[in-house]
């Protein structure tokens, strides 16, 4: 009580203003999950309870094709993100400040920073260079790209995770016979990994729910789930893309409450 | 034996400067020191003076600047910290959050690749030593400060070490566990015979805990000896001030003695430096009556009682200060009152003649 300072919750309109704000984010996600479960094929009414939206679209080999490629392409970008994030940010931070720290936290940060129109029309004059040379098709173009644009998602967890370290256990590792390798496979990696669990899920979900890049750098009959869903939106609004849109939320929220559970101070 | 075995550590002409151009700090500055084989050797001195660093040049942490650290005649200044078979109890315990106690204690030996059943074994034996069996299995954060500081002991202990390096262990325990660990401590080396490195800067805990200290100040050694050698035996004005209280009085040499400022000749000390100065612990001033014919005359300016002793400060005929420590006696009176003369005596074999 005794603290009289400003406080923008007293100012007038306060509380409309962030019940708008709320209904404005989420009363569409949710009007998109009730809908995944609507009988009918109208957008205006409900017309009774039903999963069949979600058994079409497993049924569509599209639809599983592009799951698969998803799946694939979020694990392995994240799994490469994470190992890199984890490289710098051991890099960056476990030595006393040294010129060029900021330059370097620009670099990897990067992709946060520079629209990302702009890297994907980068990547795809890159990538079709490289085309021509090696004459390589594969899902490695989609792959590289999405492990570059997740590094600073995994990279800001990591990094936060190591910089609460206290660096008297590595001393503490190595006066007890710990060699530099087994000090960081025993101590220091061991107190990273939660770290690295909530950098590889936010990388994976970044990679998971990527458009604007994904459609500049894939090859035909590269459909990713995003991409296709865009596709099919294209012509006719289905009820199918709802239903794995739910899917996503649903995937979305699980490994975000990981997320939240992995970093949150333990008392 | 030798000399050469005799000694566990020797620092030679040890350097260490941190910074660059013209932030350069030395913190240590031509130290050589050496440590014996089995005692407990406390390093004391105020915050700053370089005993951490020293500590940290030990057990490898940091390279010198200059100099050699030998450990049991091996010269071992280019081993890094996992190759000395020296360990470390931190002030901050340092304990693996992630390791239980057990886990904790056996690390050095995991790391070291002893066979599992000596590991266990020996692990065993540390939490019995130590007296924590019962919480083998507790994360170390479940465990109070003075628990937690048993398994850092524990831990450094059970790869049995040539030498144990404790920097501060006490500071951070409270008063009666501080007395207690102390105690503990010193039945730990005794019991295993490892030579201890102990830094702090409490000297009653120097004097009462270790076989040798080492005074040090602004990077220097300043006097290495036992704890009667360094109360009763400084060789400088900064060593008899910082540990326990002191008179100092300047002095110049006559014939036949030491000549005091009030005049007064104190007989048997010498001195080549034609001004030096007396130092007398107050507890070895004896007070006389005024009429005393060879005592030093001196009028009591204030009385301060501390319980068990009474602190009466004299001023002599120069105005020069002394302090006398007295026993209180029973009635609570120091026998003596402020305003009266009295005469001071002490051996001069109690007093040293500083000559800085
Ligand atoms: N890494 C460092 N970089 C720069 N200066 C340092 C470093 N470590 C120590 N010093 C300086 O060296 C001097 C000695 O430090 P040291 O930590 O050895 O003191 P200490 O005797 O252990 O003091 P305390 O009782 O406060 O722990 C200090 O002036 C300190 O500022
Ligand atoms: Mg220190």
């Amino acid at each position: 009580m005794a603290d009289r300072g400003f406080s923008v919750s007293r100012l007038p309109g306060f509380t409309p203003t962030a019940m708008l704000v709320f209904v404005a984010l989420y009363l569409p996600i949710l009007m998109l999950v009730a809908f995944s479960f609507n009988a009918g094929k109208s957008v205006a009414s409900f017309e009774g309870f039903t999963l069949q939206w979600f058994v079409k679209a497993w049924a569509n080999d599209h639809v599983k094709d592009a799951t698969l490629r998803s799946l694939v392409i979020a694990v392995v970008a994240a799994s490469v993100a994470t190992v890199v994030a984890t490289a710098a940010a051991l890099g960056t931070t476990r030595r006393k400040a040294f010129k060029g720290q900021t330059f370097i936290y620009v670099v990897i940060n990067q992709p946060l920073m520079v629209p990302e129109i702009v890297t994907a029309v980068a990547l795809l004059i890159f990538f079709a260079q490289i085309k021509v040379l090696t004459g390589y098709q594969g899902l490695g173009y989609l792959v590289t790209a999405h492990a570059a644009f997740c590094i600073p998602f995994a990279y800001l967890p990591i990094r936060a995770r190591l910089e609460g370290m206290d660096l008297t256990l590595e001393s503490a590792a190595a006066d007890l016979y710990a060699s530099p390798w087994q000090t960081f496979r025993f101590v220091t990696l061991p107190l990273l990994l939660p770290g690295m669990i909530a950098g590889f899920m936010l990388a994976f979900v970044t990679s998971l729910d990527d458009v604007v890049i994904t459609l500049f750098v894939k090859s035909a009959g590269q459909d990713t789930l995003p991409t296709y869903m865009l596709g099919q939106i294209r012509r006719q609004i289905t009820t199918e893309v709802y239903a794995i849109s739910t899917v996503l939320l649903g995937l979305t929220v699980v490994l975000l409450t990981a997320f939240f559970l992995l970093t949150r101070k333990k008392d | 034996m030798t000399a050469a075995t005799q000694s566990m550590i020797e620092a030679r002409h040890t350097v260490k400067a941190f910074g660059q151009g013209d932030h350069i700090v030395r913190a240590l500055d031509d130290v050589s020191i050496t440590i014996n084989k089995g005692e407990f050797f406390t390093l004391l001195g105020p915050s700053g003076c370089g005993k951490t660093t020293l500590l940290r040049l030990i057990a490898g942490f940091e390279m010198p600047t200059a100099g050699h650290i030998l450990l049991d005649g091996v010269d071992i200044t280019d081993l890094p910290p996992n190759r000395r078979p020296v360990n470390t109890v931190f002030q901050s315990y340092a304990l693996f959050p992630h390791l239980t106690v057990a886990q904790n204690i056996g690390f050095g030996l995991e790391m070291q690749g002893r066979p599992r059943a000596e590991v266990a074994k020996t692990t065993a034996e540390m939490l019995a030593l130590v007296k924590l069996e019962p919480m083998a299995n507790r994360k170390t954060s479940q465990l109070s400060g003075g628990q937690q500081q048993r398994v850092a002991l524990a831990r450094a202990l059970a790869p049995k070490p040539k030498v144990l390096l404790l920097d501060e262990p006490l500071s951070a325990l409270d008063l009666k566990l501080r007395k207690e660990m102390q105690v503990e401590l010193k039945r730990l080396q005794q019991e295993t015979g490892i030579t201890f490195v102990f830094v702090t800067h409490d000297q009653e805990e120097a004097l009462t805990m270790s076989d040798r200290i080492g005074v040090m100040s602004a990077g220097k050694l300043q006097q290495v000896g036992s704890p009667k050698d360094i109360y009763t035996r400084p060789v400088n004005r900064f060593v008899a001030s910082f540990i326990g209280e002191t008179n100092f009085l300047p002095a110049t040499p006559v014939a036949g003695g030491l000549q005091l400022g009030c005049g007064a000749v104190v007989e048997g000390l010498t001195t080549a430096k034609p001004s030096v100065t007396l130092t007398i612990r107050p507890e070895q001033i004896r007070i006389t009556p005024a009429d005393d014919a060879g005592a030093i005359p001196a009028t009591v300016t204030s009385l301060v009682y501390f319980g068990t002793d009474t602190h009466c400060h004299m001023a002599l005929s120069d105005g020069a200060e002394v302090v006398v420590r007295v026993q209180s006696p029973a009635s609570g009176e120091a026998g003596v009152r402020t305003g009266d003369s009295v005469g001071l005596r002490f051996q001069p074999a109690a007093a040293q003649v500083l000559e800085d």
